[in-house]
């Protein structure tokens, strides 16, 4: 669902966990290094489609998988096989590599996924998005001189990946909090029920460009609980 | 452990669940070795037979020999189940790669609803498990096998044996579950100590035996289970069938409730399997198989497609009929690779043709085992491949697959040009570590797996996109910063953004400027017999010295 909702009003999200992980790439590693992390991510975020049947049981589709090869990195993944997925991901991810490049700055910057839940407030206050797990990928680009150090950066780059894939899988494996399963007529408050063959968590997507004196220049419009504070 | 406080339902859904998903993990890492891409299409219909809700196939030989390892029983404290990967060259030397270890220890969750949180945790292991098996080492390996090397499984159970592996080996662990009968814990280790392979890269000379032969011991436990190649040759002619796996003709349809948790509703039935006819035409119809056929067909680039339509087969006792579209007339023929035109020749393997009795090539999965349906069942598979969204492949394709053998992804380049040099860098400079102690081994006492906490309990603060990896002000959930696996920064602790502009402009070596050098070399040559004066004088010491040593 495209409908926008405001952040918790509540102050700084309780209960939220945030994970940060950082990479230096090269330009035109960006966008596989981001899919391969959030793919990661949203594997483990991702559930096969509820159907609800009667006395409120409900039983779960499928999730197929697929390995994906990088072509500028030593490397490859799993992903969930949904197209419609992998369009909204290379979509936000393409939209972040512009962005940096036209930045001008020195090629840092950072994308994030949160996974929230949707809060049904009267009328006339829209609903409240309580993000309960924030992933944020800081993302450094480097400009490598000549295809000696490209090679080099092609392999290390890819090793840095399987560490993030392992720490990523950690995190999973704690076993913390995810929303309770939904009620049907709640499901669509806890997760997204767009996809027409998986269903992730409720989640969105947005980055931002940091200038070399670290300070933010541009953020797209789904905002960070960080700016909710300064309103 | 005391069982009272866990149902009589409850404890036979649990030992399902674990045996079920001790298959499903011997399934994804044999599928990772394979040399190939994996593709499963998900469906939004639940399936019969998809178990913890992930599609993953069933290659039967691999099922039938993680059966016969198992041997009725589950992983319990002390019955471990492993799966050992290891790669054996063309010259017939063979070297342990990895062991992927299914485990169980004593810590009991005795609070975890089994039917519910017990099963959605398996299968998020299970993706752990897809994911983590594409980063270890072997992974890379596996994928340019076919020329020089081919990768191969063995399954055991019992205790774990490491000692293959070499020194320092490391382990990565994938993640644990708690039961009421215990913790499942799944973890790798895998051989880091490849220097022989790299040196095999930058030395023109035939390879130093005496480096190889440290890796290849002798088999110490002779009477172990045979070895099988991940990837399927079609091209022996090998007349095992594998009977059907009695004791599989359960499926799991999975019904949640969003009830409060003790009224969950979870069925585990048996499939309703009529006497199966022998022609594919019926099996789109069973409805239990159904869906689990349909996202086999779209898995294009796999040799076992036939086999894979075995998930089936494995299950309903005959072997699954596919369309090759050929020899339709006679639909009992059996059809061999080879016999059909345009089907690539196949590389010989030297390694392969004299093989030890422990090691089984083992190829029921290539064409000879199945044969042809009738024309018929050939436009069922058609409608039942396009009705499918996101295939992965043609229906087209996928009928060439049978016959076409797959050596691995990247036959065409030799291993010696393939960038054997990558191998070095994540395995050379590693210092080795000592083995760990048994008490510090992670995959003999896990550590405590964390308990369920209900979400008011952490105290989280969000600090948004402020805060730096580790080392920030999060309270509960720091990114830990353990030592990461393929990191050479026990030498050089910086990022590589840091290092490339550090070290992108170094000064010249001084000894690489010739007057320099040639200055210092005269001033050796000059100190040379004031040096040997010294050494003659003390040479008693020196001789007192050896006398030590002997």
């Amino acid at each position: 669902s495209s409908r926008c909702c405001a952040p918790s009003s509540a102050g700084p999200a309780m209960n939220c966990r945030a994970e940060v992980l950082e990479v230096s790439v090269e330009g035109r590693q960006v966008e596989e290094a981001m899919l391969a992390v959030l793919h990661t991510v949203l594997l483990h975020r991702s559930t096969g489609k509820f159907h609800y049947k009667k006395e409120g049981t409900y039983s779960i589709g499928t999730v197929g998988t697929q390995d994906v090869d990088c072509d500028f990195i030593d490397f490859a993944y799993v992903r969930v096989s949904s197209e419609e997925l992998d369009r909204a991901l290379r979509k936000a991810v393409g939209e972040f590599k512009d962005a940096l490049r036209s930045s001008g700055s020195d090629g840092m910057g950072q994308i994030s996924l949160e996974f929230y839940q949707k809060k049904k407030s009267r009328w006339p206050f829209s609903d409240e998005c309580i993000p309960w797990e924030l992933w944020t990928i800081k993302v450094n680009v480097v400009n490598l001189a000549n295809e000696q150090e490209r090679q080099i950066c092609r392999e290390k780059v890819g090793e840095k990946l399987c560490e993030k894939i392992i720490n990523i899988v950690e995190v999973m494996n704690r076993h913390e909090y995810l929303p309770k399963m939904p009620t049907q007529s709640e499901v669509d408050n806890v997760f997204d029920t767009s996809l027409k063959d998986v269903q992730p968590y409720l989640y969105k997507i947005s980055y931002q460009i940091t200038d070399s004196l670290g300070t933010s220049v541009t953020t797209t419009m789904r905002r960070l609980i960080k700016d909710t504070l300064a309103l | 452990a005391m069982d009272t406080d866990l149902s009589s339902q409850d404890r036979k859904d649990l030992d399902k669940f674990i045996k079920f998903f001790a298959l499903k993990t011997v399934q994804v890492i044999v599928q990772a070795r394979l040399g190939e891409k994996i593709c499963t299409r998900s469906s939004s219909s639940p399936t019969g037979s998809d178990w913890f809700n992930l599609a993953i196939k069933d290659i039967p030989e691999v099922t039938h020999e993680a059966k016969k390892a198992l041997a009725g029983q589950l992983p319990a404290v002390g019955r471990s189940m492993c799966v050992e990967i290891s790669l054996k060259t063309s010259e017939g030397d063979s070297m342990e790669l990895e062991i992927w270890c299914l485990e169980m220890n004593e810590k009991c969750d005795k609070e975890i609803k089994v039917s519910y949180t017990v099963y959605n945790r398996l299968s998020l292991l299970l993706k752990s498990l897809l994911a983590i098996t594409r980063v270890t080492p072997a992974y890379r390996l596996s994928r340019k096998q076919g020329h020089e090397y081919v990768i191969l499984y063995r399954i055991y159970f019992g205790e774990v044996q490491l000692s293959g592996l070499g020194e320092g080996f490391q382990t990565v662990r994938v993640g644990t579950v708690g039961t009421p009968v215990g913790t499942i814990t799944l973890s790798c280790a895998y051989r880091i100590n490849l220097a022989f392979m790299s040196t095999r890269q930058f030395e023109r000379t035939p390879p130093i035996m005496g480096i190889i032969i440290d890796h290849f011991v002798d088999r110490p436990y002779p009477s172990s289970s045979p070895m099988h190649p991940c990837n399927y040759r079609a091209g022996e002619d090998n007349g095992a069938v594998y009977p059907s796996v009695e004791d599989s003709q359960e499926v799991c349809t999975t019904s949640f409730s969003t009830s409060p948790p003790s009224q969950c509703v979870f069925t585990v039935t048996k499939a309703h399997f009529q006497t199966p006819p022998p022609v594919v035409t019926d099996t789109l119809k069973v409805p239990v198989m159904g869906l689990a056929f349909s996202h086999q067909l779209s898995s294009s680039r796999l040799s076992y497609q036939p086999a894979a339509l075995g998930v089936g087969s494995a299950d309903m006792g005959y072997p699954v009929l596919f369309a090759g579209g050929l020899n339709a007339a006679h639909p009992h023929q059996l059809i061999g690779p080879g016999k059909e035109g345009g089907v690539p020749p196949v590389p010989s393997q030297p390694a392969h043709g004299t093989q030890a009795d422990q090691e089984r090539m083992c190829t029921p999965l290539d064409g000879v085992h199945y044969s042809a349906a009738t024309p018929s069942s050939s436009e069922d598979t058609e409608t039942v491949s396009n009705s499918s969204e996101g295939k992965c492949g043609s229906p087209h394709d996928l009928l060439e697959t049978i016959f076409i053998r797959k050596v691995g992804a990247f036959v065409n380049k030799p291993i010696n040009q393939v960038t054997m040099a990558n191998l070095d860098i994540p395995f050379a400079m590693f210092a080795p570590k000592n083995v760990e102690l048994e008490d510090n081994d992670p995959m003999v006492n896990p550590p405590a797996s964390p308990e369920t906490e209900s979400p008011l309990q952490g105290s989280l603060h969000s600090e948004g996109s402020s805060g730096s990896s580790t080392g920030n002000t999060h309270d509960d959930f720091v990114m830990v910063d353990f030592k990461p696996a393929f990191s050479k920064d026990d030498i050089l602790p910086m990022d590589l953004g840091t290092f490339y502009r550090e070290f992108q402009n170094p000064p010249q070596l001084s000894s690489l400027s010739i007057d320099i050098g040639a200055q210092s070399m005269a001033e050796d040559l000059d100190s040379l017999p004031e040096k040997l004066a010294v050494h003659e004088k003390n040479v008693k010491e020196f001789d007192a010295f050896v006398e030590t040593l002997q």
